[in-house]
């Protein structure tokens, strides 16, 4: 019971039923659909960068608690940052939720909420969705992405 | 939900207690999450009785050869067991000889040597297959490919709200091209029981052959391919208490001496020159090389453990579940069971309201409670409904009430913590 209440914190409950920024944008600069083949959960990520600076974020789709808070989540974060940022905050994203760091060492302020996965290694997929589609959407190359 | 036919020949059992046979499954002892085990998730694979992990080991300690070739007495005995495993599936569909039955990794592979060996050759454009809504991937995919190689098509008989196919349909459906009617006799999804009489009397009536996928059956209820005149039938052993890695094909005499080999290799062959290869005769024919020699006796201790039972007193019980499970959980709110057929095997899918599945199956688990989340392979099915998934508990004859109980507080627990 620690455990699921360690992975269903209220944040997440809240980013849950009512996810900031799920939206699609009007004028996308980037955007990517990405599909988990394990659930058929899908989410399409929108980028609004301008001069290497992500201006606005939005999400569609989403599906369980824990991918719809954190899409929400990421979305919320991403705003303001730099492209060349992402690459190291996925890093230390995938490695809080997978458990390959310390818990602590992640510099990832509220989306260290999403921290208890770890403890649900069936439930990786779920936290990384987001994650792996904004990495294809900024990715040149065109195409859908799978956590799979 | 009633059953068509009572098992012929099933031996005198005694009366049926689940408590007693869960003594015979030695993970039904686990703790998960410091929780007893309540294993609801028979659908996707069930567990193994003492008898079934016994055969396997005794094999390998004692008999372990290659079949069908040696002089030596192992491989005597080893030949001796697959055969008589081979007899004891037979017996088990009613088959009328063990001719008739081919080894195969489950019930995805008799498909697709149905789809290769026996369909493909008759396709061409214009032609059909007709399957079900209800078909689980491993009932469409091989279809699609054999459409796609030879321009046929696929047909899909619809299905209702309440989950049973629209049988009145399939007057329109088999048409004077259809080549093939493929459904399954127990929804895994959903656990419609399809009306296979029906569909197998009116596709006869027009010279079309008709395969049954029994993935979902055989552990639920009494199966007779003789009796239901089917020209194929698909099941595999993992889901009938058996070890994964082996199933078996049915398939009439006539239809296999008909169909070309599947697979080419050792023991399929009678004479190999470089200039020609004579091939054995059925079933040898489609079993090319080493078999899962193990796995067939281990099946066979499977489906001999279940006749012990008896499978009529298997479905009586799982009739008494499904109905205490379906009480209980159409009382939780916000619950809803996808499903709702007059005739059900033992699986119960539900959503909750605001909640994904997939959080349901993680809760649950955290209460020692194993159930599925997701789409169960039947995307189609799913997106008929119009969701992405469901959470399914599934049961099987060792399941209890008390274990019914458990899911019920489980579920309640899941959504307080989402309230």
């Amino acid at each position: 019971m620690s455990d699921l209440r360690e992975l269903y914190q209220q944040v997440i409950f809240d980013h849950y039923k009512r996810p900031r920024n799920r939206h699609a944008l009007d004028h996308p600069s980037h955007e990517a659909e990405g599909h988990n083949p394990l659930c058929g959960d899908n989410v399409k990520v929108y980028l609004r960068v301008e001069d290497g600076v992500i201006r606005d974020a939005g999400f569609e789709g989403g599906g369980c608690a824990i991918a719809t808070a954190s899409a929400s989540l990421m979305t919320e974060m991403l705003k303001g940052k730099r492209v060349d940022e992402v690459a190291h905050l996925f890093e230390e994203f995938h490695d809080m939720v997978t458990g390959e760091k310390p818990a602590a060492s992640a510099q990832l302020g509220k989306l260290e909420v999403l921290a208890g996965v770890r403890e649900f290694p069936a439930r990786v997929k779920c936290a990384t969705l987001a994650w792996h589609t904004l990495k294809a959407a900024l990715d040149p190359r065109p195409g859908r992405v799978s956590t799979e | 939900m009633k059953i068509e036919r009572e098992v012929v020949g099933a031996p005198a059992n005694m009366p049926f207690d689940a408590a007693r046979l869960r003594e015979d499954f030695p993970i039904l002892r686990e703790r998960v999450n410091g929780k007893p085990l309540v294993y609801l998730d028979n659908g996707a694979t069930t567990q193994k009785p003492e008898a079934v992990i016994e055969a396997l080991a005794t094999y390998y300690r004692r008999d372990n050869a290659n079949i069908h070739r040696g002089v030596h007495a192992l491989s005597q005995r080893a030949t001796e067991h697959y055969e008589a495993a081979r007899g004891t599936v037979q017996r088990f569909l009613g088959a009328a000889s063990p001719r008739e039955i081919v080894f195969v990794r489950g019930t995805t592979e008799a498909i697709n040597l149905v789809a290769q060996s026996f369909a493909r050759p008759r396709l061409g454009p214009g032609d059909d297959i007709v399957i079900s809504a209800l078909e689980h991937h491993s009932n469409i995919v091989p279809w699609q490919l054999v459409c796609a190689a030879t321009g046929a098509s696929l047909r899909v008989i619809p299905v209702d709200d309440a989950g049973e196919i629209q049988v009145e349909m399939l007057d329109k459906l088999v048409g004077p091209r259809t080549r093939l009617v493929a459904v399954t006799q127990v929804s895994n999804a959903i656990g419609t029981v399809l009306p296979l009489e029906r569909i197998i009397a009116l596709a006869h009536a027009r010279n079309v052959p008709v395969l049954v996928d029994g993935a979902q059956a055989v552990s639920h209820l009494p199966v007779d391919v003789a009796a239901l005149d089917c020209d194929f039938y698909a099941f595999s052993g993992h889901k009938v208490f058996g070890p994964t890695g082996i199933g078996a094909l049915y398939a009439k005499a006539r239809h296999l001496e008909a169909m070309p080999p599947y697979q080419g290799g050792g023991d399929m062959i009678r004479t190999v020159t470089f200039g020609k290869t004579d091939f054995a005769d059925v079933p040898a024919r489609f079993e090319a090389g080493t078999p899962n020699i193990a796995g067939a006796i281990g099946l066979a201790a499977a489906l001999d453990y279940v006749e012990g039972v008896g499978r009529s007193a298997i479905a009586a019980h799982e009739r008494d579940l499904l109905e205490y499970a379906t009480g209980r959980l159409a009382a939780i709110p916000g619950l809803r069971i996808y499903g709702t057929a007059r005739e059900k095997a033992a699986i119960l899918s539900f959503t909750l309201e605001g909640m994904h599945p997939h959080d349901v199956g993680t809760i649950l688990d955290a209460a020692g409670i194993a159930i599925r989340a997701g789409h169960h392979c039947a995307m189609p099915l799913m997106q008929r409904y119009g969701i992405p998934g469901t959470a399914r508990a599934s049961f099987a004859l060792y399941n209890t009430r008390d274990e019914v109980d458990a899911l019920a507080a489980g579920i309640e627990q899941a959504v307080r913590l989402f309230a």
